[in-house]
């Protein structure tokens, strides 16, 4: 403890209190114990030498392929996940997904870590740079409107289903080639479930409707609820009350979004459909327990979504799913910060995270530890649907490809 | 304005000592870049309201920037000078509300990719600060105490994970009088160490007494506090235009009368510590809500700041969770309780209060016990303590102490 007490609150002046560590050294030592745990845990093997593998490209061949992405947020770090004291709050993802997925340990995310902004850059493939708590939308053109436009695709074929009120921005970008009309359609659970109970929720739907960890006290109002009542009845053909009836027997956001989710899989089938998790930044609260449940259950979550897309006739056996958070937390041992609560100091935990594909079109239980960034998502899908990410800043996965 | 264009006169809006400190180092405070000056003067302006070490911390930084000579300064924020900056950070009114500009600073940094570079001159300049003015070492060797798990009758899974490889897992503690031997223990401590906010007790429910000698700080005592600060969110929340960045700046320039912190029963004015209970308050995020929240933050604020001598946290349960709406609605109403999460939130949070107690100097002389409360599990933390190991034999809270 010698080095922590000489670098500590007083050693590094308090109000700077930063990680003497090299970033890009602590990042991908992080990354080599990853790839250990799993090779390890999950019998997975090192990547490396199957770059380049015929393997990896059988079937290949297939009907109409469709991508699903989920982002594991907000946030959670790897002693609560991959390190061997956090497997026990991931099982789903340890024992049935990653033996089926190739696995990214090093993604680094060199952008804002601010929820919103982060999920944008994430879509857009460009490291966006508005205000995190400003309606706005992204600068770069999102993976939407790439896809919809190279691919001369319907509005219905690209959905975001997004956690947050502040995120009904996000499926269109304010780019002049791109932008109005091109984007993709929106799905704000919670406030659907509003229109549906005619106001605010009402006692019983409340546990439904947390919003906004980073922010707790802001919730940007959004008018239209003829419009989310419209998509309630025409796109996901449900009542509303069949709606509420349902929404009763769920315990969270996340959860009331993996039920539209589902529903939208089953009546739409987007080709594109984009899931954004949100249950685990209630760690911004300060109660390490509800962390730990928000993991848990986002664990769970992406289990139950995998196993409708192997379900689902419209997207077994041609679709991928991609798995990754926005960004990490911070490490204990960055003074700056308060652990796990946040995602403030920049350090090499919150900004190395992991990326996890299953499905077709990927080797399985494979594992590379080269370093990739979160922007190489969109440039990726776009190699693999056949759209240009033309003004991401990202590189196409040669892995996946 | 630049650093180079500080006058004396800049300063007038500062509190009295903080006025006085400010003037009389303006000519090191001149050669400073804008990239770090503003961070430095965030310290200086609270400098009335800071505790006697922290003060000691600002009065060493500034001599030694007064020490050096102009190669030197120059030498010493190389990694600052390079930071970019826009005219609007220029213009900005840097000297008056350094913390709201340091807040847009760090925004700026952020989506102007300098963050690394930001980091890596600041931690090049707390290092070398370190080597040439390091802090004092303690007086005696720390004593940290955490209690965690009250209202919890049983629980199974195995607590302490992340403690135990560093001191002594007893597993047949007395727990009899268990809590008041603690309390006893640390007032016997600050009676014979007296220093003014040396010694802590923290209760994240309602404190159990009070010895003069400690500083106490409770959630229960500052419900009317929090009360009023929920009551003041709710009114901007409802306003139409406010959002985050709007309200977060109210909270910044809320002063202790706004909550009636300087007005509490049974307690005596004292100025230092009423800013710092505001700013548990106001800057501490979800120790509105959360009592578990509050302990840790608040533990973490003290040691920090007041790096006390002897602390000691009580974690109590927290209000279960709800909409956050709904937890800063109306604090009268009762609240249900989640004992068992607490006692997960305590365990980590005692977790962190070794951790930012090992920050201190001396933290090789320190001392640490946590104890689930009523029970007979226990960890003991320090150099006459072997790390890793595990004791079966009955023991009482004097042991663990000694």
């Amino acid at each position: 403890m010698n080095s922590r007490s000489e670098f500590g609150f007083t050693g590094r002046a308090g109000r700077f209190a930063m990680d003497a560590a090299n970033p890009r050294e602590v990042a991908r030592q992080l990354a080599f114990t990853r790839r250990d745990f799993l090779r390890s845990a999950a019998g997975v093997a090192l990547g490396s030498t199957l770059l380049h593998s015929p393997i990896a490209l059988a079937g290949a061949a297939m009907k109409k392929r469709k991508v699903v992405v989920i982002t594991f947020g907000g946030g959670a770090r790897d002693q609560e996940t991959f390190a061997p004291e956090g497997q026990e709050n991931i099982p789903h993802l340890m024992r049935e997904m990653i033996p089926q997925s190739t696995f990214f340990t090093q993604v680094v995310n060199r952008g804002i870590l601010g929820h919103y902004v982060a999920t944008a850059s994430l879509a857009t493939g460009a490291y966006e740079t508005f205000n995190n708590f400003a309606a706005v939308s992204p600068e770069h053109p999102t993976v939407f409107e790439y896809f919809r436009k190279d691919l001369h695709r319907p509005a219905s074929d690209a959905w975001v289903i997004a956690p947050s009120n502040g995120f009904n921005r996000i499926g269109e970008s304010s780019s002049r080639s791109y932008g109005p009309g091109l984007g993709a359609r929106v799905i704000l659970p919670k406030h659907l479930l509003t229109a549906a109970t005619g106001g605010s929720g009402g006692k019983d739907y409340e546990h439904l409707l947390r919003d906004n960890y980073e922010t707790p006290f802001y919730t940007p109002e959004l008018a239209g609820n003829e419009f989310e009542l419209q998509q309630l009845a025409m796109m996901l053909k449900l009542s509303v009350d069949d709606f509420k009836a349902h929404a009763l027997t769920l315990s969270s956001p996340d959860e009331l979004s993996v039920y539209i989710a589902r529903q939208l899989m089953r009546q739409v089938a987007p080709s594109l459909l984009w899931i954004t998790m949100h249950d685990i930044d209630i760690a911004h609260a300060g109660a390490y327990s509800l962390y730990i449940d928000g993991i848990k259950r986002t664990d769970r979550l992406c289990a139950e979504l995998w196993k409708t897309i192997q379900t689902e006739p419209e997207y077994a056996g041609n679709t991928t799913l991609f798995i990754l958070p926005d960004f990490g937390r911070d490490s204990d041992e960055d003074s700056g910060g308060n652990g796990f609560q946040h995602h403030r100091t920049g350090d090499a935990l919150s900004r190395t995270t992991w990326l996890m594909a299953m499905g077709a079109g990927v080797r399985e239980g494979i594992v590379y530890d080269r370093p990739t960034e979160s922007t190489d998502l969109v440039p990726t899908l776009g190699s693999m649907m056949g759209f240009s990410a033309a003004l991401a800043q990202g590189k196409p996965i040669p892995e996946l490809l | 304005m630049l650093p180079a264009d500080l006058k004396p006169d800049k300063f007038n809006g500062y509190p009295p000592e903080a006025r006085k400190l400010a003037t009389n180092y303006i000519a090191a405070l001149q050669r400073l870049p804008l990239s770090f000056l503003p961070s430095l003067l965030r310290e200086v302006i609270e400098y009335d309201f800071k505790f006697p070490v922290e003060r000691k911390a600002v009065e060493r930084e500034l001599a030694n920037l007064a020490s050096l000579s102009p190669e030197q300064t120059k030498e010493w924020f190389q990694g600052f000078a390079q930071i970019r900056l826009s005219t609007q950070l220029e213009n900005a009114d840097w000297v008056n509300a350094p913390a709201q500009y340091v807040e847009q600073f760090s925004a700026y940094l952020w989506s102007t990719h300098q963050q690394d570079a930001f980091r890596a001159a600041a931690v090049g300049y707390a290092e070398r600060l370190h080597a040439v003015a390091p802090p004092d070492p303690p007086q005696l060797p720390r004593l940290g105490i955490t209690v965690v798990g009250q209202g919890v009758a049983a629980y199974d899974a195995p607590l302490f994970r992340k403690l135990r490889a560093h001191g002594v897992y007893f597993n047949h503690v007395n727990s009899e009088n268990g809590l008041q031997f603690l309390l006893d223990a640390v007032a016997a401590r600050a009676q014979a160490h007296p220093a003014p906010y040396a010694h802590w007790y923290i209760d994240g429910g309602q404190e159990t007494k009070c010895d003069p000698a400690l500083t106490c700080v409770s959630y229960h005592a500052l419900e009317p506090a929090r009360a009023a600060l929920s009551a003041k969110m709710r009114a901007e929340i409802e306003r139409p235009g406010m959002g985050p960045e709007a309200l977060r700046s109210l909270m910044a320039r809320m002063r202790p009368e706004d909550l009636g912190l300087n007005a509490m029963p049974g307690k005596t004015s004292d100025p230092i510590m009423e800013r710092f209970q505001l700013k548990v308050l106001t800057e501490g995020s979800g120790t509105q809500i959360f009592a578990t929240t509050f302990a840790q933050w608040t533990a973490r604020e003290a040691l920090r700041r007041a790096q006390p001598l002897t602390l000691l946290v009580r974690f109590a349960p927290r209000q279960r969770q709800k909409p956050m709406n709904e937890m800063i609605s109306d604090s009268t109403k009762p609240v249900e309780l989640d004992p068992v999460g607490s006692l997960v939130d305590g365990d980590f949070g005692a977790y962190y209060n070794w951790l930012n107690q090992q920050r201190l100097p001396g933290a090789e002389q320190s001392r640490f016990l946590v104890w689930f409360e009523g029970h007979n599990e226990a960890v003991a933390i320090g150099p006459s303590w072997p790390r890793g190991t595990q004791s079966n034999a009955a023991a009482d809270m004097k042991q663990l102490l000694s």
